[in-house]
């Protein structure tokens, strides 16, 4: 890298390079060394970038127009959809944002999660994402609330009401969370600052993720440490730059379908009814993106063991490094790794499946099964692997299986038992 | 150098970091109360219902707090499921007598415990309320039966002003 040495050409940039480096900064992101092999599913770092300038700016914008009590929540996000200038439109943009947003962020876990991105020494870049996760999910829940509609209501009284499952003080810290005895406007009024607060903490982790991000430079497909810059990698700009706008392109095609042909699809009829405390919606269900997790929640029939169950199963993410035993980073080279990660994508989808569902009978059973192997992957199954698993031999270079006569005697004979 | 000097600096740099803390507690706290229930909601405790127009067998739901409050006119059937349950045989043991201090009349917070939803009236297996958001039995007393919440419905503070008007809180 050429950081430390970089002179602007102009003697003006020079003079303000020399007082605050910014220019240094904006070089080093276009020279960045990066892996010459990363496909797509190393695009969404950027759609997530650009997910959650969208959010912030159409956030921005509604925040212009909409009012933070309970008894005009609900009609002013009306007045948005009916009076407001293409009111409509960035309401749309900003709920369906969301989703977007969770999408591409399960798209990029789980691109780590086969790749083992989050090895050493990609531990903090990790952890970081958890937090962001974490966040991001703090805002979307708030931001849900925020129409007051009955689903609103209702999904503010059973998450907050999580709480309550902590032991001595947790009637306590529910009526803290409220600022009163249920869900009303005080807890409309803190959820709205929160709300608006959440995504600039969110912008200052993500910058920080990047900076980790930068010190060991881009995980690859064939997971292994490459020399930077070498004939293994390529400047940011203009190559990766070109592979992140064409990836955009495509995903806000995604993204615009939503927002222009079925934009309440991924939203409840029931949010477009005014909250009400004295009725509960005959089937409450979290957005999709929460759905796992609920089904976690739901499938342990004890209140506190339930919400512990579900935190867990977040925050088991961030031990993953210590979990995950295998030296080999890349499931490309690990063919049982492989195969139970195709289980956990399942076992995930399944979750999210049921957690949609009634909890009762067949949908019940299936919940608890597919909870059990949730931890069973990451608290038996992962550390074991390491240690058992026969991995594949894993090239020296990025180049050196295109072009072949590598010095890693192993993968060349590996290569000619294939071809025979 | 004596050995004197390094102590007192050691005394200052304890003594300074102590008045920081109790000074920045002391600002901590204002910020953290301010969320808790405010005077104005706190006023709002008790409610006064009349209850005439209720038929056996009917329930009224008022909001009190914020939260729905259930007034049943319980059945003589109903009175004697809930007085026939043996204490073995429940969640959270309580007796209906304490529950229901007057008998024909069940008064309590329509709040599950789990996670605070409504429940539904007559429904569920024990023939009292059914939660319907995860699943939770309530009995004709409002115990929990079963389902994942883990305590009876809450009896509020409530008492008979007169033969027909309760008072909430």
């Amino acid at each position: 890298m050429s950081d430390h040495d970089y002179k602007p050409k102009s003697k003006v940039g020079q003079w303000f390079n020399d007082r605050l480096p910014l220019l240094t900064l904006a070089n080093h992101l276009t020279d960045y060394p990066t892996p010459k092999n990363l496909n797509y599913w190393w695009t969404f770092g950027g759609i997530l970038t650009f997910c959650l300038i969208t959010q912030i700016i159409t956030g921005l914008t509604l925040a212009m127009h909409y009012i933070a009590h309970a008894d005009m929540a609900f009609e002013s996000v009306e007045h948005i959809m009916r009076d407001v200038n293409y009111g409509w439109l960035i309401r749309y943009i900003h709920a369906n944002g969301a989703s977007m947003f969770f999408l591409a962020v399960y798209i990029h876990i789980f691109r780590s999660l086969f790749y083992g991105s989050y090895k050493s020494p990609r531990e903090i870049i990790w952890i970081l994402g958890i937090i962001i996760y974490l966040l991001m999910m703090a805002a979307a829940f708030m931001g849900y609330v925020l129409p007051w509609g009955q689903m609103s209501f209702w999904g503010a009284t059973v998450i907050t009401n999580l709480f309550s499952a902590i032991p001595l003080v947790g009637e306590g810290i529910v009526t803290w969370l409220w600022g009163g005895y249920s869900v009303d406007n005080p807890t409309l009024t803190r959820f709205f600052t929160l709300h608006y607060l959440i995504p600039f903490l969110i912008l200052g982790l993500v910058v920080l993720h990047i900076w980790a991000l930068h010190v060991p430079g881009n995980n690859n497909p064939v997971g292994i440490d490459i020399k930077k810059p070498s004939k293994d990698t390529v400047p940011f700009h203009p190559y990766i730059v070109i592979k992140d706008g064409f990836a955009l392109l495509m995903f806000m095609i995604v993204f615009a379908f939503f927002v222009f042909y079925t934009p309440n699809i991924l939203g409840h009829a029931d949010n477009y009814i005014e909250a009400n405390p004295m009725v509960t919606p005959a089937h409450i269900v979290p957005e999709w993106y929460l759905l796992p997790f609920y089904a976690i929640l739901r499938s342990v029939p004890d209140k506190l063991l339930g919400v512990v169950a579900m935190l867990s199963a977040i925050l088991i993410l961030a031990a993953l490094p210590w979990l995950d035993t295998s030296k080999i980073r890349s499931a490309v080279f690990r063919p049982l790794y492989k195969q139970f990660y195709w289980i956990l994508v399942a076992d995930v989808l399944i979750l999210g499946y049921v957690g949609a569902m009634p909890a009762e009978g067949l949908y019940l059973l299936i919940a608890r099964v597919a909870t059990a192997y949730y931890f069973l992957h990451f608290l038996v199954i992962l550390p074991v692997l390491g240690f058992k698993e026969r991995t594949l031999p894993v090239p020296l270079s990025i180049t050196e299986p295109i072009l072949g006569g590598s010095p890693n005697l192993a993968a060349a004979r590996h290569r000619e038992s294939k071809i025979k | 150098m004596s050995d004197k000097k390094p102590k007192r600096r050691e005394f200052l740099y304890t003594a300074t970091t102590a008045v920081g803390a109790v000074g920045a507690a002391a600002v901590v706290w204002p910020m953290v109360d301010q969320m808790n229930p405010d005077a104005s909601v706190k006023a709002l405790a008790s409610t006064e219902v009349d209850v005439s127009s209720v038929k056996p067998g009917n329930t009224i739901t008022v909001l009190w707090r914020g939260k729905p409050v259930f007034i049943r006119r319980r059945t003589q059937e109903e009175i004697e499921e809930a007085r026939s349950v043996k204490m073995e045989e429940l969640i959270h043991p309580e007796k209906d007598e304490d529950r229901a201090k007057n008998p024909e009349w069940l008064v309590m917070v329509g709040v599950c415990t789990h996670l605070g939803c409504v429940p539904l009236n007559d429904k569920g297996d024990y023939n009292g309320w059914f939660c319907p958001c995860h699943g939770s039995h309530y009995d004709t007393s409002g115990r929990i039966r079963k389902g994942p919440a883990p305590w009876n419905m809450e009896v509020p503070k409530y008492e008979f002003v007169n033969a027909n008007t309760i008072k909430i809180g």
